[in-house]
Formats: C-alpha cells, structure tokens, sequence
C-alpha cells in the first residue's frame, strides 16, 4: 500500500463498500458467507425441530444395540448376538475388501487394455478400443445387474454336480465349481497354524502376518540386489546376472514358509444343499468384482493411453538409437516419464471404485451401505444418525486414498531443483 | 434463477413437511388426495392391475380410508415402497398411511415413533421350497441358503430360528418381492422365507405352483397391519375406525350390495345405524361427515367381501381365513363397539 490509499481511508464512506474494487470483493465474501451460514443454522434448526416434532432423539446408543440379523460374507466373526457397530464393521470390511480387489484387477486390467490399444497390431488395437467403448458408455449399475443375471439364471445349481450322472462337473481338476449361487474356489490351510491375534475387535491371522513379513523381506532382499547390480554395472560397466539370484530369493523362503505351516489347498466339495470348503464368491461379490474391474478398466486404458502418448515420439526414438529394445524402452523411458501423467486421474478412479462398492445394493452385496445404511437404519430407525455415519465413513475412506495416492504422486513427480 | 428458486421452495417444502405432520386429516383434504404407502407388488395385497390401477388386500384398506375422508375410494396416490425405505416414507410425511403388510412390534410402536391402526390380517413366517428337494421341515434347512426382504421382521425371526435350531444358513438378502422370486425360482436360493401369505401370492403367480410346497412350520406372529405417524391422534383414529368398520360391517352383514337399502330403509339394529350413520354423531367424532363409513364400506365391500376379492379361496393366492374370520367364526377379528 501507498501512503496515499492510509490519506485518504480516513474519508471512508460505504458506498466505497460496494464501488470501490478494493473493498467490493470482501463485502460479497461477507454477504456469501453469512448467506451460507444462515442456511446452515436454517438446516441444523430444522433438523431439530423436526426431530423434535417426531419425538426422536439423536443418540449414536444404537450401535451397541444387539443386532439380530445375519450377514452372509464376513471377514471377522459376526453372529446376530453380535453388535449393530460390529455389523457395520462387517459391512466396513466387505466394501474395503471389493474396494481393493477391484483398483487392482482394474489397474491390470486398464495398463493392459491401454498399452494393448496402442498395438501396431490392426485387430487387437481395434478390439480393446471396442471394449474401452462399449464399458464406458453404458452405465456400470446396468453391468452388475447383467453379470449377476447371467450368473444367477445360467449357471448349474449345486444339485446339478450330485450323483452318477451330474450335468455339471468342477473345473481345474475339481477345485473350482462354478454354480449359480457364486464360484467355488480351493482356500489356503495350515496343518500347523500359528493361531491368531487377538487385537479387541477382530482378530489376524498370524499366518497372513508371517506370509507378509517374508514377502517384505524378500523385496527388500530383492531391492537390495539391484542396487549392487546397478552399482557393480556403474563401476565395470557390466550388469552382473541376477536373474536366477531373484528367483532365488522369492522361491527359497516361500517354500520353507509353506513347508514350516504345512500350507495346503481346502478343495470344494458337495455337502447339503451347497458347496462346503474352500472360498466361497457369491454370485453378488462376484458381480461386483467382474463389473467394477471392466468398467473402472476401460477409464484406466484410456487414462494409461493419454499418458504415453504424452511421451513425445522423440523419447523412444532416442531410445531405439542407443540400442533398447522396446521392452526396455517403454519400462525405462517411456512408463516412468507416463506416469506422472496417469497418476492424477487413476486417484479420481480409485476413489471412484470404492463410492462405486455402494452400488452393491443392486444386487445384495453386503457392504457398508447394506448392513449400516441398510438393515440396521431399517431396524432401529435411526435414519439420520446411520446416514451421517455412513456419509462420514465414505468421506474418510476416500480422503485417506487421496492422501496415500497424492504422496504416490508427489514421490514420482519430475524432481525440480 | 427461477429453477434455483424452485428447488429451494421444493426443499424447504420437503422439510418442512415433517412438521406440518399435526393435523394429516386437514392436509389430506386440502391436496384432496391420500398418500398411501404400499408395496413394490406382492399379487393379491397390493399390485397394479393389467389397466395399471392399483388392486389388492392392502390398497382396499387405502381406498376405504380416500372413500371415508374424500367420499372417493380412487383419490389415492400409491407411493411404491421396499422393505427399507417404507419408515421412512411415512416418517418424513411422503405417505399418510403405509398399508404394505408390515408386522406390529413394539420397536416399531415405540422406538420408530409410529401408530399401529389395528391388524388387517394375522400372519405367521413360513417356508417356501421346491418339492423336489425331498425337504419335509424347516428343521431340515441345515446349509441352505435362504432369499429373504431385507428391513424386514423375518430377517430377524429366521436368524432366531436358525440360532435356536443350531441350524446354518446362508442368507441371500434380496429388496423386493420380484427379486426374491426370480432368484428362488432359478435356483440360486433352495428357500425362499416370508410371511405365509406373501409366499401363497408369490406361489399363485408362479407357472407351476404345484412343484412348491410351504413348509408346515410357522416360525413367528406376524400380524399385519397399516400404521401412521405417532402424534396425530385424530388421524390415527380415523384409520383405526375405517378399519373398524369393515370388519364390523361384515359381523353385521353390511355389503356393498345391500348397503344402501339398509341406509334408505335403516336397520333393527341400532349399531348398524349408528356405523351408517342413521344415529348418533359417530362421524363428528372422528373430525367427518356422518355417512363416513358407507362411503368406505362400498369402496371394496366389508372385510369379507375385501378378502374374498383378493386373496381367498376363489382368487390364485387361495388363502383360507383361518385366523382372519370373525370372532363369532373362530377367528381373531374383533371389532370394538361403535357408540
């Protein structure tokens, strides 16, 4: 500011408010946000009056209610003695599992379809850009209801594999069996199991723990190895072979791992009215799966598309001159320059994936939506109270993949200094 | 501009909706139509006809409730609710009454602030199972997966039932009546459970009835009826009485057919002039003109005549009265005196 504009403030008048441009932007700030305040406090006030006026009160007291309703797929142990809370954390887990499944079959599916429609290749090129086509134009809600429709009506019943002469048999020497209540598949035992943690609200599995921890060991080793290839290649000029020293490295504790806890394959097997043993993926988890993957992979094709052609064609050109062979080209040159463009959008298709778990309700998947914002709303009439919780729960789940693809982003972006 | 002044007025009148719930008689009558909250479509309770009118057990009990306080049984508005958004239809006052074969508790009396008008028909849970799986009892059902209406009581009995058998079961929540009939009918659930009159309407559609079989166990009450909002008591008796009435009616043998011979020419029996109207002010009470229930009498006859025409013997549903019939029959139905 000048010592002109401090002369003449003292001749202030309030038409200035309003014609003079330094002020007139506050006072319509000032007008907007009482506006939006008072239209706050009218919808808070009304809600209240009105929940006045029906006699309810606003308590979260519901979620330690006893539930009395059973959920078929559950990650943690859930009985209908058990808690409406911990029914929403069934419902919490089922979203996040198809959540996670989803963006990463999508992921691979979607740089697959996307490096494949660039293909020189006339007809493969022309395939993928009518799968592309034909899954993002037509609304993913009418692509559950037609998976689940094909599963349902199509598919053999269990009692069609039953007796001597079954019509249907198991595929994959009797270890899938695909009926038309969801698909079969063998599960992952352990003769000697090393139990589970009990941490309050639900347990883990020492077993995954121990899986997890030798594959980080692993990579580590792995990540390890490259490094002193890459510098053994930056001092002799030659990269040292290491092709079977990863293999190597994967392989060796895995198997000591799967022979230490006596790792073995639960097959399916007809008992009662259906398939007992091995993982079960019902026909409305299944749907979903399969839905949301092609979808969601047909925006990412498009998205992992736009990012190499982003590369200029110079890049791979130059690559092509010092001798990499394209494989090369496109994982050392081309993908890692293309992702800083892909990775913007494939946060907004993540976090699409997981507000479209919601869409479950289509075809009865019990997820968030079904067990809190469903059933326990229905049964203890606690509309507003569920609604919020579920509107909160969406928000942090999506702000929280936000934040971890945004670091993602920030650790791949072009470094300038 | 205007359309943005449009949805405000539109919100604001959604919300403020809930509060004007006092005196629903005086809204009904100024809109000049009833909001009746009814199924998705269960034949013979509540399901549109091939001229897309709305027919059945429960819309009967609409009509006669639009006939009693517009002196017009087809001045109803039929608003489609599930299993789950039927509360809160009728709490947030998108409905006036919600006849949709929902079960009486006390949770729902209580807890979700509604007012239970009385019960139009007594129900229990059953099971419905293709013949040929060979399955004879409920107790048999262990691993079977079950279709089920979510939000609704028999989601809680059946989990009761199948706990208290020590019996497993996967449950294969579905929304609506239609959902759970084409899934059971192609075989992705082995049962298919509701209330035993839900499963009878959803059998007379079926092409073959005959190759299904309801399972001889009844595994709770259920007895249905249409319900208000709580605090609106001058409503809340209104439908009480028009229910009343019907089955009153049928008790004293008033019909649609010879109900206004008996206005013209009145009867020996002073309740039945009292409940046309000939005597008394019974109509004043409840906030209406005296000739009330004639106008809700003859839009679909007396309780019996109502039954008969929907879901009895002579229609495909065939259900028997059983503990539908009058008091003096054997039956649960009993209404109060009108004085």
């Amino acid at each position: 500011m000048t010592p002109g504009t401090d002369a003449r403030s003292g001749d202030f008048r309030l038409s200035m408010l309003l014609y003079d441009t330094r002020y007139r932007s506050f006072t319509l700030q000032f007008i907007a946000l009482v506006l939006v305040a008072l239209a706050g406090w009218w919808l808070v006030a009304n809600t209240v009056a009105n929940l006045k006026a029906l006699g309810k009160d606003f308590s979260f007291g519901f979620l330690t209610v006893r539930s009395g309703y059973d959920i078929n797929q559950r990650l943690i142990e859930y009985t209908s003695d058990s808690s409406h809370g911990r029914a929403m954390l069934v419902g919490l887990l089922n979203t996040l599992l198809l959540a996670a499944l989803s963006c990463v079959t999508a992921t691979i599916v979607g740089v697959f379809a996307g490096v494949l429609r660039l293909s020189e290749n006339w007809l493969i090129s022309r395939l993928i850009g009518f799968y592309v086509e034909i899954f993002r134009n037509i609304p993913l809600v009418l692509w559950i209801l037609l998976i689940f429709a094909v599963m349902t009506e199509s598919m053999p019943p269990p009692n069609a594999f039953r007796g001597e002469n079954a019509t249907s048999s198991m595929l994959f020497f009797d270890s899938v069996a695909i009926t038309n209540r969801g698909v079969y598949v063998p599960e992952p035992l352990f003769d000697r199991s090393l139990g589970n943690i009990d941490l309050g609200v639900f347990l883990v599995s020492i077993d995954l723990l121990a899986i997890i921890a030798v594959l980080s060991v692993c990579f580590w080793a792995w990540r390890r190895l490259k490094t002193q290839a890459s510098a053994v290649q930056n001092a002799t000029g030659v990269r040292p072979t290491t092709w079977w020293k990863s293999i190597l490295i994967f392989v060796v504790p895995l198997v000591a791992l799967k022979l230490a806890l006596g790792f073995h394959l639960g097959m399916p097997e007809l008992r009662g009215f259906n398939f007992a043993g091995g993982t079960y993926m019902r026909n409305s988890f299944f749907a979903m799966w399969v839905a949301l993957t092609l979808y969601t992979g047909a925006f990412i094709a498009e998205t992992v598309r736009g990012g190499i052609l982003a590369i200029s064609r110079g890049q791979s050109e130059a690559a092509f001159a010092l001798g990499l062979r394209p494989g090369r080209t496109m994982s050392l040159v081309i993908l890692p320059q293309a992702l800083r463009v892909i990775i913007p959008p494939m946060i907004s298709q993540y976090l699409n994936i997981t507000k479209n778990t919601s869409l479950a309700l289509a075809v009865g998947y019990m997820d968030l939506r079904a067990t809190l914002g469903g059933i326990t709303i229905n049964q203890t009439g606690r509309e507003l109270e569920g609604m919020l919780l579920l509107m909160l729960t969406y928000l942090v789940i999506s702000l929280i993949i936000s934040m971890v693809m945004n670091w993602y982003n920030a650790r791949v972006r072009l470094k300038e200094r | 501009m205007k359309k943005s002044v449009f949805l405000g007025t539109l919100s604001f009148a959604a919300l403020a909706a809930g509060i004007s719930q006092a005196a629903t008689l005086d809204d009904v009558k100024a809109r000049g139509s009833l909001n009746c909250g009814v199924s998705t479509g269960v034949n013979g309770f509540s399901a549109p006809d091939a001229q897309g009118v709305w027919q059945g057990f429960d819309v009967a009990i609409c009509r006669a409730v639009a006939a009693a306080v517009l002196k017009d049984p087809m001045k109803v508005n039929f608003i489609s609710t599930t299993g789950q958004t039927r509360f809160t239809a009728l709490a947030s006052g998108e409905v006036d009454i919600l006849a949709r074969n929902t079960t009486w508790t006390l949770s729902r009396d209580a807890d979700l602030k509604f007012t239970f008008i009385g019960v139009n028909y007594y129900d229990g849970q059953g099971f419905m199972v293709k013949k040929d799986l060979g399955v004879t009892s409920a107790k048999d059902l262990e691993g079977a997966t079950v279709c089920i209406q979510t939000g609704t009581t028999t989601e809680l009995n059946l989990a009761d039932f199948f706990k208290a058998n020590n019996l497993k079961y996967e449950p294969v929540p579905v929304e609506t009546n239609a959902e759970a009939q084409q899934q059971y009918l192609a075989g992705a659930c082995d049962v298919y459970t509701t209330d035993a009159s839900g499963l009878a309407a959803t059998r007379g559609g079926f092409a073959d009835a005959a190759n299904h079989i309801i399972l001889p166990e009844i595994i709770s009450k259920e007895p249905l009826g249409p319900l208000v909002r709580q605090g609106d008591d001058q409503w809340s008796d209104i439908g009480r009485w028009v229910l009343n009435a019907l089955v009153g009616a049928e008790e004293y043998g008033v019909t649609a057919a010879n109900i206004d011979e008996m206005t013209a020419t009145g009867s020996e029996n002073p309740e039945i002039n009292r409940l046309l109207g000939k005597e008394g002010e019974l109509g004043a009470m409840l906030g209406l003109d005296n000739d009330w229930a004639i106008h809700a009498i003859k839009a679909g006859g007396n309780y019996g005549e109502v039954f008969e025409a929907t879901i009895g013997e002579q229609t495909p549903i065939g259900l028997a009265r059983g503990l539908n019939a009058q008091w003096t029959q054997g039956g649960l139905l009993y209404a109060p005196p009108f004085r």
